[in-house]
């Protein structure tokens, strides 16, 4: 049944992901790619689409792929299971386990999952990135340069470059999504 | 007055209102909760990011779980949760239902070709940030070298393992090994 295959999936991605909206990436990614829900590509026009909404990106995957793969009922499946963890254990703690944050054990476990999670989204861009500039997703695959897409990632890392070095702060990320919408526009085809 | 009504539509202004996700959020909460409102001190709403840190889930929802506790109780949190995620959830599920049509138009798949190249930027720059952040002493370069060597190595040859046995592995490899840090140093704590 998709809206308990749904709920099951996404629970798990709640319960398991530290450090915030982009460190849930490799674990969405993961799931979806694996159950087929969405190709690579329509999971990149989806977290742009996460990145120009208001909300947790969370619930903003949760409710898209909900939708796509079971209607209202699936978003709300979806949407419901990687919200319940996160608000069944900041309850706990609220009102039951007050200092649970600060023992020991259990800061050394947070510790431990740190690198981890930086590992993961790191090597997600890697694998994201040899899939969308080379055409190259497991070995055997023929290699397809695109270079367009190393062109406009290039000019990218320029940009925001030269925009933190020139004003002092972060370019914001709907600006370059805009820029590299009209890019896409004109150039790739 | 400290009225449930106010502390629903709070929540749904912040959910409805805030871009770019969890730490965006943090400081719109601040300003209305202890800044405008004073339902919180600054000490409490420093104690909730350290839980919300070292939690699983969106931020967003531990902290509007947390807060709700704290003004209404279970009640609060659950009125608090279901209004921080209810403008992503409506927007979202809207944007679905019209993707694939709105994919479908030439010029709009051009510019998702050219968004998907900023996607994959924009989570390469979190993951820089993360890096960053992250305290670099031997045993977090350790796993952070293992976890990303052995992520791309399983995703290239197409080996199936989950990311989440990672993060819980690397959890317990912290609690052992900040556990017997705390041996050596005859420590307390």
């Amino acid at each position: 049944m998709i809206y308990l295959r749904l709920f099951l999936e996404f629970l798990e991605i709640g319960a398991v992901s530290f450090g915030g909206g982009y460190g849930m990436i490799s674990l969405i990614r993961e799931v979806v790619l694996e159950n087929g829900w969405l190709t690579e590509e329509e999971l990149l026009d989806f977290i742009a689409v996460a990145e120009s909404t208001p909300g947790p990106i969370a619930v903003n995957i949760a409710t898209f792929i909900g939708s796509s793969q079971g209607g209202i009922l699936g978003s709300a499946a979806a949407t419901f299971g990687v919200v319940l963890p996160a608000f069944v254990i900041i309850l706990l703690i609220a009102a039951v386990l007050k200092n649970v944050h600060k023992y020991r054990p259990v800061q050394g476990f947070i510790e431990g999952i740190k690198p981890a999670v930086v590992a993961l989204i790191t090597g997600t861009t890697i694998v994201m990135g040899l899939s969308a500039f080379l055409g190259f997703d497991c070995v055997g695959d023929a290699i397809a340069v695109n270079v367009k897409a190393i062109a406009l990632f290039a000019v990218l890392v320029v940009l925001s470059t030269v925009f933190k070095k020139v004003t002092g702060k972060n370019i914001s990320p709907i600006a370059m999504i805009v820029f590299s919408g009209v890019i896409g526009v004109i150039f790739m085809g | 007055m400290k009225s449930k009504l106010t502390l629903f539509l709070t929540f749904l202004k912040i959910g409805a209102f805030t871009f770019g996700g969890g730490y965006a959020m943090i400081a719109l909460i601040r300003g209305e909760f202890v800044d405008k409102k004073k339902w919180i001190g600054n000490d409490e709403f420093t104690e909730m990011i350290a839980i919300a840190e070292s939690t699983p889930g969106p931020m967003a929802i531990n902290s509007a779980t947390y807060i709700g506790y704290k003004i209404a109780g279970f009640f609060g949190a659950l009125l608090a949760t279901l209004a921080v995620s209810m403008p992503a959830f409506t927007f979202i599920f809207i944007i679905s239902l019209f993707y694939e049509k709105f994919k479908a138009i030439a010029w709009v798949s051009r510019a998702f070709a050219g968004i998907q190249v900023c996607v994959v930027y924009l989570i390469l720059s979190a993951g820089v940030r993360m890096l960053g952040e992250l305290r670099k002493n031997a045993f977090n370069i350790a796993l952070l070298a293992i976890v990303l060597v052995l992520f791309v190595a399983f995703s290239v040859f197409d080996i199936s393992f989950s990311s989440v046995f990672f993060i819980l592995i690397c959890g317990v490899l912290g609690l052992v090994y900040y556990g017997t840090d705390l041996i050596k140093k005859g420590g307390r704590g």
